[in-house]
């Protein structure tokens, strides 16, 4: 683990219990999950028991507790990607990849996510892959994408 | 001076630590402090190079950076057409920039030239030299970029696109015209102007009285009116208060307030100051979704340009008036559009509502006095203060006034960000702007208002969009998502859809809520395998009521919506579903069954290679068959035959 950013966070938001999502958020963005003895050191510094930060880290959709893939595939199952046929294009990948939401393949290399809606719905349906989004998808071009990664 | 925020010279005075009253109009009319007519000769020229004006020979080419057009392309746009331009030696005539969303997603990526408002469609990197060389060259329009109806007819001027003839842009107005991360753009299209003469020339309940004048409402939800609720903030007595801007948009569908936010921030931090100064407050916050990278980068940037300028921060232009504010990241939680839930995660906590008495506006944010507004509910506030409450309340109807801004998804034809005045028609909405449905289907049903809206069918499409009408419908305006459902929609496939979602996303504080969309959720899902019964419809419906009656927050409140209006004006599909075991829209996947026909099929294979499960056997050239026992309905084999030889059952 790099111990250089979790000092960093620890400098910026040491003492500011109401800052424990903003800190999560930073953690998140460097190691790509929130490791647990990252959460433990975090607990101790804010000023706020661990039962707390595991609290907030299930309960937003945006935090991952386990460590993830290589590449994130997103699938939106908002409204506007779902009545344009998002469900298909969702077990097609799930059924490729052989993974269920949250869980990555075994070689590593995709993780497999869904979300309800990135705000790309004029172009739906759309799969994020990492930070890329893709739209006007099917079943058939969304299995060519991972080829892509 | 390279931009208009640069001093015209050393004699302007004007810093964030000598602030100035005169500072935002002095920046485009002026300068006011000297005289000197080289100084306002450059002004008019930085002026001239972003919007110039018809018949100067200068042209401004607006590439759409929305999220849409750029995840379609655009991004890598504006260099292409800089090196063409300068190749052409051009450079001096035209001059590109990155926008916001120009609205038409659908035909995106999408850029406009100036002035005389050319729109192209569907652009990529292979376009930009016939446009340099036949538009910005020859002064002639490049056909086979512009919009084109299903007739075929090209219009190359934006303002005659069907999409854009019925729409009134007025909080819109901007976006997709400036550049989002320069705020002297802002400041050049008249921004500023009213928080400018809301610090010098009136008093904060003249404020307050110009917005209850105007009839401002919320544009979040339930259409509370604004001004009502800052005066209720401002009553409590207290010395410290709190603004903030609702900017995390959950409604999937929606993307107005993204969209805002990515093409005209500044609006938005001005209907913050506004509100912070009407209810005495110096601090604000902006709860946005981390799922809107794009929106907080350039939030970020406009925030830190307003200060750089002395438009946030201390002593706000010398009026003695100070304000801050800060971004505050969401991290995916439907139930924080709710007010009380939102300002738990703004405090770091998990996001569970609260009971709302005391009232936010008593005790709100860290237990202090607090106005939360959305996004568009702010950016209405400048164009208030500005052209006046009587302008503001001459467009709507009697009891919603002002505009309101849809995003328009589904199966429509012309998706994107519309912006129409209050009392429009859904009609006029999905088959004059939205173009009608696509591919020649039928229409079923729109589901306006997100999940906790309701689904119109389309006999009720001559309903007026005002508040009170989509409510007295069983739906509801939310914040203005709109997604379009065609005949191959199953309605019972969609309540449940809007079920799975909430019944995900219930905080699990009341029980109602989070057992009771439980078990809805189970018959629905029951009735979409093909095992509900006649039964299962009045259960559907008292069960409904119950958890609309016995939740606490607006989110069990509106949950079992969908469900029911639903099994009022769809009733006949439930009963398909239930009584005969059919869905005929096709998507609820246990119900279907494929067979090939074999008088069509001509065993080209193309079915058996896309099956995922290789249920179709046969030999080349003779026809093809399905093992039902294999197949698992995926329906790939249906859409790749060209023969029409796969039939669904
Ligand atoms: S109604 Fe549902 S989401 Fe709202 S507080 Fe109750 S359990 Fe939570
Ligand atoms: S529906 Fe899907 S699984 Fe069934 S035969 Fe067709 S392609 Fe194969
Ligand atoms: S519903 Fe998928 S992007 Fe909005
Ligand atoms: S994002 Fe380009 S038009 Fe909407």
């Amino acid at each position: 683990m790099e111990e250089a950013i979790l000092e960093e966070v620890v400098r910026i938001y040491r003492g500011k219990p109401e800052k424990l999502i903003a800190a999560l958020l930073a953690l998140q963005r460097h190691y790509g999950y929130l490791p647990e003895p990252a959460l433990r050191t975090l607990a101790q510094e804010l000023g706020v028991p661990l039962s707390k930060v595991y609290g907030v880290a299930t309960f937003y959709a945006q935090f991952r507790l386990k460590p993830r893939g290589k590449h994130t595939v997103c699938v939106c199952l908002g409204t506007a990607c779902h009545v344009r046929g998002s469900e298909q294009i969702f077990h097609a990948l799930k059924r490729e990849l052989g993974v269920e939401p949250g869980d990555t393949t075994a070689d590593g290399r995709f993780t497999l996510e869904v979300v309800s809606c990135v705000g790309a719905c004029s172009m739906a349906p759309v799969v994020v892959v990492d930070e890329e989004t893709h739209g006007r998808l099917d079943p058939e071009k969304a299995l060519a994408l991972l080829k892509k990664y | 001076m390279r931009s208009l925020m640069d001093r015209c010279c050393s004699r302007c005075t004007h810093s964030p630590q000598t602030p100035c009253k005169d500072y935002v109009l002095c920046r485009r009319d002026g300068p006011f402090c000297h005289d000197d007519p080289e100084c306002k000769r450059r002004r008019k020229a930085w002026l001239n190079s972003r919007f110039p004006p018809p018949g100067s020979g200068q042209r401004r080419l607006l590439v759409c950076g929305g999220l849409t057009c750029g995840a379609a392309g655009s991004f890598s746009l504006p260099e292409a057409f800089r090196k063409a331009i300068e190749k052409a030696g051009l450079e001096e005539q035209v001059t590109v920039t990155l926008v916001g969303c120009l609205g038409l997603c659908e035909e995106g990526p999408l850029a406009l030239v100036m002035p005389e408002r050319v729109l192209y469609c569907r652009l990529k990197l292979e376009d930009v030299a016939a446009i340099v060389e036949e538009h910005f060259k020859g002064g002639k329009p490049v056909e086979r970029l512009l919009f084109r109806d299903d007739t075929g007819k090209t219009y190359p001027f934006l303002p005659e696109i069907p999409f854009y003839r019925k729409q009134q842009r007025v909080v819109l107005e901007r976006c997709g015209y400036i550049n989002p991360e320069d705020i002297a753009e802002y400041i050049a299209a008249g921004g500023y102007r009213a928080l400018t003469s809301v610090l010098f020339s009136l008093s904060p309940e003249e404020v307050i009285e110009e917005i209850k004048k105007s009839g401002l409402r919320g544009r979040g939800g339930a259409g509370f009116p604004t001004g009502k609720k800052w005066e209720a903030a401002r009553r409590v007595p207290s010395s410290k208060r709190y603004v903030i801007c609702n900017a995390d948009e959950g409604d999937p569908g929606a993307f107005m307030d993204r969209a805002l936010l990515e093409g005209d921030p500044h609006a938005v931090i001005e209907g913050m100051i506004i509100c912070g100064y009407a209810i005495g407050s110096d601090e604000g916050y902006v709860y946005v979704r981390a799922e809107y990278p794009l929106a907080v980068k350039r939030l970020r940037i406009a925030i830190e340009q307003a200060y750089a300028a002395g438009l946030l921060g201390e002593n706000i232009l010398g009026s003695g008036f100070s304000f801050h504010l800060h971004i505050n990241e969401g991290a995916g939680a439907f139930v924080c559009g709710e007010s009380t839930a939102l300002m738990a995660s703004i405090e770091g906590n998990r996001g569970i509502p609260r009971i709302k008495v005391p009232r936010s506006t008593e005790k709100g944010l860290f237990g202090k006095p607090t106005v939360l507004n959305n996004v568009e509910t702010f950016a209405n506030v400048p164009l208030i203060i500005l052209r006046g409450s009587q302008w503001f309340a001459n467009i709507g109807t009697k009891g919603s006034k002002g505009t309101k801004i849809f995003a328009l998804s589904g199966k429509v034809k012309h998706t994107g960000l519309v912006e129409v005045p209050m009392g429009t028609t859904l009609k006029e909405l999905i088959f004059d702007i939205g173009g009608g449905i696509k591919g020649g289907k039928r229409f079923k049903a729109l589901q306006i208002g997100g999940p906790s809206g309701g689904c119109i069918p389309e006999d009720m499409l001559d309903l007026p969009i005002d508040y009170e009408s989509l409510t007295g419908a069983g739906a509801m305006m939310g914040s203005g998502s709109i997604v379009v459902m065609d005949e191959d929609n199953c309605m019972v496939n969609t309540a449940r859809f809007f079920l799975n979602f909430t019944e995900r996303e219930s905080c699990g504080k009341c029980t109602p809520c989070r057992e009771g969309t439980k078990q809805m959720l189970n018959i629905l899902e029951r009735i979409t395998r093909g095992e509900g019964s006649p039964s299962d419809l009045s259960l559907l419906e008292f069960l409904g009521q119950v958890v609309k009656a016995t939740s606490f927050c607006g989110l069990g409140t509106s949950a079992p919506n969908p469900v029911l209006t639903t099994l009022r004006f769809f009733r006949s599909e439930y009963l398909q579903h239930v009584t005969e075991r059919r869905c005929s829209a096709g998507e609820c996947m246990a119900l279907r069954r494929f067979v090939i026909l074999a008088e069509k099929c001509i065993g080209c294979g193309a079915c058996a290679y896309v099956c995922p499960v290789k249920a179709i056997k046969g030999e080349k050239k003779k026809p093809h068959h399905i093992d039902e026992k294999v197949c698992v309905k995926c329906g790939r084999c249906f859409e790749i035959c060209r023969f029409q030889a796969v039939k669904r059952l």
